[in-house]
């Protein structure tokens, strides 16, 4: 990946990411995280994960990012007003993540990190060798993942019906309020 | 190729921008897309020491760490719509009934 590259997607991945935590629209820091998501995975293919990056922009800046704006789309939320949240959450915030940064950055420096390099073998971040290793060494990995997305679509369905008996009691509430 | 020290602090920085989400916004959503921040730059991390140590390893634990989120975030957003039908709030503030 050429160096300019690399500076002009971590720019926007940062500088997006910044608009998540500061839009006032929900609808905004969405966009704003896509647009993470694509630099990120860019980023991704740049770094020979060309099937990981792929996998990045369809199943997470495509579905699960749909699934968002769905949901913020059935809420109907409108955009903050006024000042959120407490002054001094928002230092704290900012001090607890500026006193991360420099701590990662602390041991991220060449002394700490200490990586050994070794070449890539033939064929690195293609399909063939990520399903090589995930229907071998990582297998039941794989298969308990299967009933994790079953558990997960089991409880989401579960927890978004909509119960008849609690909603007459809630509709009684309000006629009794 | 990209020194590895410019990748983890690309990753670094955006792991603290999420922390940061989390504890200063107060609505639900944001909050939760915050919590994506962090997983994608940790995602970031293992494909950068991945590529480097020439191991698909880090490919294929990012790969679950897509479908762990995926199954999070429906769950997740389950529990976002049931809490805003009962409270009509996405307010964290106001969620206080297992405060003690």
């Amino acid at each position: 990946m050429p160096p300019f590259l690399y500076i002009f997607l971590g720019a926007l991945a940062i500088v997006s990411a910044l608009g998540v935590i500061v839009q006032r629209n929900p609808v905004h820091s969405l966009l704003a995280l896509i647009a993470t998501l694509m630099a990120v995975a860019i980023l991704f293919i740049g770094e020979d994960a060309v099937v990981v990056g792929f996998l990045q922009i369809i199943v997470y800046a495509g579905a699960i990012m749909v699934l968002f704006l769905f949901v913020i789309w059935l809420l109907n939320l409108q955009v903050e007003t006024g000042p959120t949240g407490h002054l001094a959450l928002k230092l704290f915030g900012s001090l607890a993540a500026a006193l991360l940064v420099t701590e990662l950055f602390f041991f991220l420096a060449p002394p700490h990190l200490q990586v050994k390099f070794t070449r890539q073998p033939l064929g690195y971040g293609s399909l063939a060798s990520l399903a090589g290793k995930l229907f071998t060494d990582y297998l039941v990995a794989f298969e308990a993942t299967s009933v994790l997305l079953l558990a997960a679509v089991v409880g989401s369905v579960a927890l978004a019906r909509r119960l008849p008996a609690a909603d007459d009691s809630r509709a009684a509430e309000k006629t009794a309020s | 190729m990209i020194p590895l020290t410019y990748m983890m602090s690309l990753s670094a920085i955006i792991f603290a921008i999420g922390v940061a989400g989390v504890i200063i916004r107060r609505n639900i959503l944001v909050m939760f897309m915050s919590i994506e921040l962090m997983l994608n730059a940790v995602n970031l991390a293992f494909i950068a020491l991945g590529a480097r140590l020439g191991s698909m390893d880090g490919q294929v634990i990012v790969f679950f760490v897509m479908t762990v989120a995926a199954a999070e975030a429906a769950v997740g957003l389950g529990i976002i719509i049931s809490i805003f039908r009962n409270r009509e709030t996405v307010h964290a503030d106001d969620l206080t009934l297992m405060r003690w």
